[in-house]
């Protein structure tokens, strides 16, 4: 069974619509790439997926249970965690304290995963209590990833995780991402860095003006001439 | 000179009123994003309350300020729910700032209609001062620089230790990532007016210790008290401290050289001043 | 009063009316077109009624002034003072959230009032300032005079404020106050026109306040209070209808009625009770613009712009 499947998406941010009848499903441990041009839709579309774009129709289920037009708070609580592309962080806090505010919601002890989150980003072990407002591009990215994981989600929403990174911080964000799906955490993932983000995606879907043009394994998506051209860069 | 350090020490009582009224202002800036005009009259309605365990209990004023923080934060949790909150889906959050000049009005003439016109003081009579040398310094003015002290530790231990504390440092870093990580932003609102409105009624209550209760004396001190927020770099609680002991201490050394009368004007410099030079204020506080 | 029953009512309630409503369209120029926050309206208000008063009044050797110039010259003086300190606190502010502009405003309105209620030299102090002549005519019926004196700068400033508004000038306010970003982008020079807004409202008090001088004959800082001078004219303008001119003018018509009924009603109260009468009907007009913001925003008569620019809601 599909972990996340969006069913004839169409809505936008009140005025138009942005997406229309858009398909798509990810299963468990997966990690599925939306790629596509500039205004396709692709980070609304994510922001639909955790009730931060109203649907007007379709149908969104998580783990088998509609979210449908359900409130970013309850979202969370059913295990999907959202890092959004820009101010992902709280930048007066320290790390140790993104972290915590990561756990919020949970009742129970969160040290083990919080320690899990310093073994897979050992740089921030180092920084715990060093603001992040005053860290690199790269490390913020980390620390917003790690905010995100600290509710052991089952998906992980990445807008754009390597936007305005330096070629070296792409690589390790891309490994890292690897890393934690290999934690079991299925992963959905908008990226410009199209050609790298779906060699390491299972599945990839491009989008273009809000609607779906082509999907296809990673692999898929790359081998094929005509998506090259038109989406990836030649 | 010890004309100064008398002032000086003045300086420090008005500076830990203003410092609490400012904490509040620079809370609710962080969180709700608007200038909350009221406040100088919560502190009225503190000051008032505090009254009220005074002359009809018999207490003390310290005594009465679990009655005076109750009926503040009852009128602003009334205020959320009744006027913010409806204001705040689907408005600019500057129409928040006109209820709030509203609401204003309407609790200094509540207060005016009920306790009349005609100052007030908590007790009559003269305190004994202590004297240090030539320095002269009322009981309770001891009881206000404590207070605010206490007040001030209790607030940065809330802040600093506390899991409500952080997600309120966090919901004024990132509000919206605040939602995102499930914090919920309705409930740290309140939590807000809670502490923001008790601390008010607090400074309400030392500021009828030490002058006299008025209808009007929270408005007046509105213009110091955003000066103070200002200085500290709006929406940062702890630049707010600072910045309500130096508008405190400016304002009362001032009466060294210029009419008392303009104390208010000196701590309108000072907020002119810092627009000009340093509109983010001393800490670099929330975005313009 | 030197009229009667009825008609010296009627006279009375519409000079009264046609200054506030004068206060309101000033606002209207701030707050309805630009997105200005002005808590200072009593400052330029009483900047206006002392500049013209000193200048008008005959000889006191008490205070300054006593030149006994003509009115005209007093009005003129009064909004060019009036202009003066606005430019001095628009150029802080411009830059900044409408917030500190908010803050900047009420702090110069309680320093002029609290330099007109010391320095004995200018405005001889709590005393005030007496015997400001009535306009044009100062005898019998004087009242008639003024209220067509009043009657006509209603007008005047209605059909200034009005031109502005539909002027690309007044669009170009509308474009900022509604996506300022936008408007920077389009390569206007935001800060100059918020600048020019505000100055051209903030004079428009003063016109008022000169007005208003003229009108009573007496002034003291007393009636220069916020209460009075500057919250009064926002529930004007909110209940009226922010950024339509013939809202204000129809707000401060029917504020003024429900202000002036309730000194009627509580009137009527046991006498303990009226010294606290008029904190009754401050209480009664918040309540009053409370409602209208959570009911009506827009107020009785809605801003009526091009279809294409849809308000920006936050």
């Amino acid at each position: 069974m599909a972990l996340l499947e969006a069913t004839g998406v169409t809505g936008g941010y009140g005025g138009a619509d942005i997406l229309s009848d858009l398909n798509l499903t990810l299963s468990a441990e997966e990690i599925v790439v939306i790629v596509g041009p500039n205004g396709a839709g692709k980070s609304t579309f994510m922001k639909a997926v955790f009730g931060l774009v109203t649907i007007r129709q379709g149908s969104i289920a998580f783990d088998g249970r509609d979210i449908t037009n359900m409130k970013p708070e309850t979202v969370v609580t059913r295990g999907v965690c959202y890092v959004p592309q820009e101010r992902n962080v709280f930048p007066s806090m320290s790390v140790e304290e993104n972290l915590e505010m990561g756990a919020f919601i949970r009742k129970d002890d969160w040290r083990p995963q919080m320690q899990r989150i310093y073994d897979l980003f050992p740089r921030l072990a180092e920084r715990k209590r060093q603001p992040v407002g005053q860290m690199s591009g790269g490390e913020r990215q980390m620390v917003a990833m790690g905010r995100a994981l600290m509710l052991e989600p089952k998906l992980l929403l990445l807008d754009e995780p390597t936007a305005g990174l330096s070629p070296k911080f792409i690589d390790e964000t891309f490994r890292q991402v690897k890393r934690v799906n290999e934690f079991g955490v299925g992963i959905l993932m908008v990226e410009q860095n199209a050609k790298q983000a779906l060699a390491i995606a299972d599945r990839g879907y491009v989008f273009a003006n809000g609607q779906n043009r082509f999907d296809d394994t990673g692999a898929g998506l790359l081998a094929n001439k005509e998506i090259a051209e038109m989406f990836l860069g030649g | 000179m010890t004309d100064l350090l008398q002032l000086v020490i003045y300086g420090i009582v008005t500076g830990s009123i203003l410092a609490l009224g400012a904490i509040g202002v620079s809370l609710v800036f962080s969180i709700l994003r608007f200038a909350h005009f009221a406040h100088g009259d919560l502190m009225t309605i503190g000051a008032y309350g505090g009254l009220i365990g005074v002359s009809l209990a018999g207490l003390s004023p310290l005594a009465s300020i679990p009655i005076a923080v109750a009926l503040a934060v009852v009128v602003a949790l009334a205020a959320e729910y009744l006027l913010y909150r409806p204001l705040r889906t689907g408005s600019h959050t500057v129409i928040l700032l006109i209820s709030s000049f509203g609401l204003a009005l309407i609790l200094r003439s509540a207060v005016q209609l009920i306790a009349g016109p005609a100052p007030m003081v908590y007790r009559s009579g003269i305190q004994l001062p202590m004297r240090f040398g030539d320095i002269i310094i009322r009981p309770d003015h001891f009881w206000i620089i404590g207070g605010t002290i206490a007040i001030i530790i209790a607030l940065h231990l809330f802040l600093t230790y506390t899991k409500f504390g952080k997600a309120m440092r966090a919901m004024a870093d990132n509000m919206d990532l605040a939602r995102i990580s499930g914090i919920p932003a309705y409930r740290m609102i309140m939590l807000t007016w809670v502490i923001a409105a008790a601390l008010a009624a607090v400074a309400g209550v030392f500021l009828g210790m030490d002058t006299r209760l008025h209808p009007v004396m929270g408005w007046r001190l509105l213009l110091p008290v955003f000066a103070a927020a200002i200085l500290g770099g709006i929406g940062r609680p702890y630049g707010a401290i600072v910045g309500g002991f130096v508008i405190g201490i400016s304002m009362e050394v001032s009466t060294m050289f210029i009419d008392p009368g303009y104390k208010h004007a000196v701590a309108f410099a000072l907020l002119v001043l810092m627009l000009i030079v340093r509109p983010t204020g001393l800490f670099k506080g929330a975005s313009i | 009063m030197e009229l009667s029953g009825l008609a010296g009512y009627l006279v009375f309630f519409l000079s009264t009316v046609s200054i506030y409503a004068i206060l309101a369209l000033g606002l209207n120029v701030q707050w309805g077109m630009t997105g200005q926050i002005n808590i200072g309206i009593a400052g330029f208000f009483a900047v206006g009624a002392y500049t013209s008063a000193i200048l008008t009044s005959a000889p006191n050797i008490e205070h300054v002034g006593g030149y006994a110039l003509p009115f005209l010259i007093g009005v003129v003086a009064a909004i060019i003072v009036s202009s003066l300190i606005a430019l001095l606190i628009g150029a802080i502010t411009v830059n900044l959230r409408s917030d500190y502009l908010a803050i900047a405003t009420i702090g110069i309105a309680e320093i002029i009032r609290f330099v007109f209620q010391n320095e004995d030299w200018l405005s001889h102090g709590v005393r005030g300032i007496a015997d400001i002549p009535r306009p044009f005519y100062d005898g019998h019926g004087s009242g008639y005079v003024f209220l067509a004196v009043a009657l006509v700068s209603v007008a005047l400033t209605y059909f200034l404020v009005e031109r502005a508004r539909q002027a690309p000038w007044g669009r170009v306010l509308r474009a900022i106050r509604d996506n300022e970003d936008a408007t920077e982008a389009a390569g206007k020079d935001v800060r100059r026109f918020r600048l020019q807004a505000f100055v051209f409202g903030s004079a428009l008090m003063g016109f008022a306040g000169a007005l208003y001088a003229h009108f009573i004959g007496f002034i003291s800082p007393d009636a220069f209070e916020p209460v009075f001078a500057t919250f009064i004219v926002w529930a004007m303008l909110i209940a009226g209808g922010s950024g339509n001119n013939k809202g204000a003018i129809l707000g401060a018509i029917v504020v003024w009625l429900v202000w002036s009924g309730t000194e009627t009603l509580v009137a009527r109260l046991p006498a303990e009770f009226a010294t606290q009468a008029s904190s009754a009907r401050v209480l009664l007009v918040g309540v009053l613009l409370e409602i209208v913001l959570l009911t009506r925003p827009q107020g009785i008569l809605p801003e009526q712009q091009p279809k294409l620019i849809a308000r920006k809601k936050k």
